[in-house]
């Protein structure tokens, strides 16, 4: 067996009284892919970062090619080779991609800078990735696997040995997440350490060589990929054994809710027609880039749009968000850190924002805000370590919690969930599944887009698929599956678009 | 300022110095100012220097509204001086058909309100609507209205008709109660500020918009009639400022409210409101402003440093006040 390269032995860590890391032991071998895995507030970004230098750990130690070493701070992990790419990218958006692959360490002829060896040698680290972008691309306009892949080079250029990787897969479709296992296998090769964590199992079971789980900071369990099943994997992320993921789905009613008639969102969506009935559950599949995110926006008035939308019966007002959500018609935006929650303010700000004016009678009634904070926090399980936090300092899957509390709170008859898991642990899914189940049995509908075709298909009793534009057609009850799904959303343009 | 600090909730020890920094400060400023002059301390200086910083305290209570929405506002000096003069013109003009009596004052005072509103309408449909930068847009609009009061006064100075002086004298110089009316209207508008800042949803909806636009609008606040209400709320406290102003000096020039903006934006982050947005809170700014006023004060009646080096002494306390706010916000 090959000496790891960066090792942590026996690793605590405390924030406050707060002892989120319990004597963890992980080491990265060179040539080896280590996934870390956990559900959320498992302590996996906590290790991660103690690795890579942005956190010193409370107690135990960390050893850099058999020496034990302490990093003051991530630069000097960085100039030991240890690099960490974070889920949130560290780009300037308004840098070009060779301007940020080069960002801190740019190279110089004389006093000036030498663009022509910098673009040079972006295109090779570039093409080294099989990503033949331009390096003089602002980052801003350059899609987020692309990003990713910058990412990767700069980490690259910087002669990373040791690459840990936060979800790198989150934000990438199947397309372009095997473009990214490819790179990692080839990275591999070549002698990198790589850590990777993914809440994605079937991913962690392609790419990993060995398997890390942790359990409320604990280490449960470390074993070679080959000995485990991602069923497995998900059990001992658990610490229980997981029944179905998915609730039984039940067929809604036949009274139809909310009628959509040839929406167009410019640049985005043509002529976009669907129905939703009472206490269903409607799915939106379909690849990144069809316009799904685009037509919901669309239909709640975030986004300019011709076309009708009805609910009851009645025309909504076009561009309000207000009349849309006071038709009893809400949105759940899938980009929870910068649309959905204030991060810097506290828990019960957060929760009434939408829902403000039932709590007010000119004064906001604060005394109010914080039964319903109690009632969020029991009804939908939000595991807050102290009720005056600030949003931003609550996990993925509990920040999702709660922009769900604060999206019920106004009542709704007609919710529209977009990507209601990503990057959320296993556990958090399933509880999720079952708060859409208990919606939509009580009588409300519900609309569910998602790129992930197994929730699309656990979840939904029908399912409407968008190719680039339109909507592809759609499915119901045993029709829907992936190869269906797949089919439509693909499929020829001329022959689908003809009936939108 | 003691009933501000108590009524805030109990919070935990490491946020003390953020919550109760200003307070600290103004108490540190009135001690020196005490040591060194034993009338510094007396009821008449204290009112007198009250009275003087209610012009720049009301607009700062605005402006800490337009501030923690993630705004600014360069014009309200020069707006100041353009409704002062607005306002004297309209009056004088009346006074032959009104005579010089109480009336008129009502009338001179609707129109500073109303050309007040009207120009902070101007930056806000702009600035909410149309969509420029704050800094641009008020930057344009502080050169329109000082260039246009100058060309009103033609260079010079407008002056208030005499005998309406006479009238119009008591709205600065008396009161009741002992406090003039100055201090009075501060007082009020304060309070309505404070109030409204912590407890309404326009309070939060302004702090939400301030801390991320994008989430407001997703949680159907109305982003552009809020922020747009910010500059007009502004602009007409510029013209309950000026309402104030006018009876003191009798007068409008080109000079008038010179550096009030940036006088006002310092009372708003000394307070501890937050420059880009997200966070504010009106109490703050008005011990701000009271602090910077009592610094003027005590360089005036103590001898050791020139009252010259009063723009320093400020510059300093701004700068000073954002370093500690910043290093008590890292510590948790």
């Amino acid at each position: 067996m090959t000496v790891p390269i960066l090792s942590a032995k026996e690793v605590s860590r405390s924030f406050g009284p707060i002892q989120v890391l319990f004597d963890v032991d992980f080491d990265l071998r060179p040539g080896e892919v280590h996934a870390l895995i956990g559900e959320n507030g498992a302590g996996k970004s906590t290790m991660m970062k103690i690795l890579g230098g942005y956190l010193a750990p409370s107690g135990g130690s960390l050893w850099l090619d058999g020496a034990a070493v302490s990093f003051a701070d991530h630069r000097q992990a960085e100039a030991a080779g240890v690099i960490m790419i974070h889920q949130e990218f560290n780009l300037a958006l308004q840098l070009t991609v060779e301007q940020n692959i080069f960002l801190g360490r740019e190279l110089m002829r004389g006093p000036f800078l030498d663009h022509a060896a910098m673009q040079a040698e972006s295109r090779r680290q570039l093409e080294a990735l099989n990503c033949p972008l331009d390096p003089r691309l602002r980052i801003s306009d350059i899609s987020v696997p692309n990003r990713q892949m910058v990412e990767i080079a700069r980490a690259m250029g910087r002669n990373a040995r040791v690459l840990i990787m936060d979800e790198p897969t989150a934000v990438l479709t199947g397309r372009e997440t095997e473009i990214l296992l490819d790179q990692i296998d080839r990275l591999r090769a070549s002698g990198t350490a790589i850590l990777y964590t993914s809440h994605k199992l079937d991913e962690i079971a392609r790419i990993a060589d060995r398997i890390t789980v942790l359990r409320d900071g604990h280490l449960v369990t470390n074993a070679s990929a080959a000995d485990l099943t991602p069923d497995q994997m998900a059990e001992a992320m658990v610490g229980r054994e997981l029944s179905d993921l998915f609730p039984a789905k039940r067929e809604g009613q036949a009274e139809t809710v909310l009628e959509v008639e040839n929406l167009t969102v410019p640049g985005h969506v043509r002529g976009a027609s669907f129905t939703l009935r009472r206490g269903e559950v409607l799915g939106f599949a379909g690849l990144v880039g069809a316009g799904r995110t685009e037509l919901m926006e669309g239909v709640v008035g975030l986004r300019k749009t011709t076309g009708t939308v009805r609910i009851m019966g009645k025309t909504l007002a076009p561009g309000s968000v207000l009349a849309a959500c006071k038709a009893g018609l809400v949105y759940l935006t899938e980009d929870r850190k910068d649309k959905g929650l204030l991060l810097g303010k506290s828990l019960r700000e957060n929760l009434t924002l939408l829902a403000l004016d039932r709590f007010t009678n000119i004064r906001i009634d604060t005394a109010a805000e914080d039964r319903a904070l109690t009632q969020a926090i029991s009804d939908f399980d939000i595991r807050a370590g102290d009720r005056g936090m600030n949003a931003g300092n609550l996990s993925g899957g509990n920040q999702q919690k709660l922009l769900l509390a604060k999206t019920m709170l106004a009542e709704p008859d007609i919710v529209i969930i977009d990507e209601p898991t990503r990057g959320i642990d296993i556990g958090t899914k399933q509880q999720i599944y079952q708060f859409i189940r208990q919606l939509a049995d009580s009588g409300k509908s519900v609309i569910v887009v998602s790129s992930e075709l197994p929730e699309v298909i656990g979840i939904a009793t029908r399912v409407v698929v968008m190719g680039r534009g339109f909507i592809a057609g759609e499915l119901e009850g045993n029709a829907i599956t992936e190869t269906a799904i797949l089919r439509l959303a693909m499929g020829t343009q001329d022959q689908e678009a003809a009936p939108a | 300022m003691t009933d501000a600090s108590t009524s805030t909730p109990p919070r935990r020890m490491r946020l003390n110095f953020h919550v109760f920094g200003p307070l600290l400060a103004m108490v540190a400023v009135m001690v020196i100012g005490a040591s060194l002059n034993l009338s510094f301390l007396s009821p008449e200086n204290l009112t007198n220097v009250a009275a003087r910083s209610a012009f720049i305290g009301i607009i700062a209570v605005g402006m800490t509204f337009v501030i923690t929405a993630g705004g600014i506002d360069l014009s309200v000096g020069a707006m100041a001086a353009f409704v002062a003069g607005v306002m004297i013109m309209v009056m004088n003009a009346l006074v032959p058909v009104m005579g010089a009596g109480v009336p008129l004052i009502m009338v001179g005072m609707a129109t500073a309100l109303l050309v007040g509103g009207a120009a902070g309408m101007l930056n806000g449909v702009l600035i909410a609507k149309v969509r420029i930068e704050a800094f641009i847009v008020t930057l344009g609009s502080m050169g329109i209205y000082r260039s246009l009061v100058t060309w009103l006064a033609d260079g010079g100075t407008l002056s208030l008709d005499f005998t309406l002086r006479g009238v119009y004298r008591p709205v600065y110089y008396e009161g009741i109660l002992g406090l003039s009316w100055p201090i009075i209207v501060f007082a009020i508008v304060a309070i309505l500020g404070e109030l409204a800042m912590r407890h309404t949803a326009y309070g939060r909806h302004c702090a939400a918009i301030g801390a991320n636009e994008q989430v407001a609008v997703y949680s159907a606040v109305k982003v552009a009639r809020v922020r747009m209400a910010t500059y007009v709320v502004l602009g007409m406290l510029v013209g309950l400022a000026t309402i104030m102003y006018v009876p003191r000096l009798g007068s409008a020039s080109g000079n008038t409210g010179v550096l009030w903006e940036l006088e006002a934006i310092a009372a708003v982050i000394i307070g501890g409101t937050v420059l880009k947005g997200g966070f504010g809170r009106v109490w703050g700014t008005v011990i701000g402003v009271l602090i910077l006023s009592l610094i003027g004060n005590i360089l005036n009646l103590a001898s050791i440093v020139s009252p010259y080096l009063n723009g320093a002494i400020q510059g300093v306390i701004v700068i000073l006040a954002v370093v500690l706010q910043r290093e008590s916000k890292s510590a948790d």
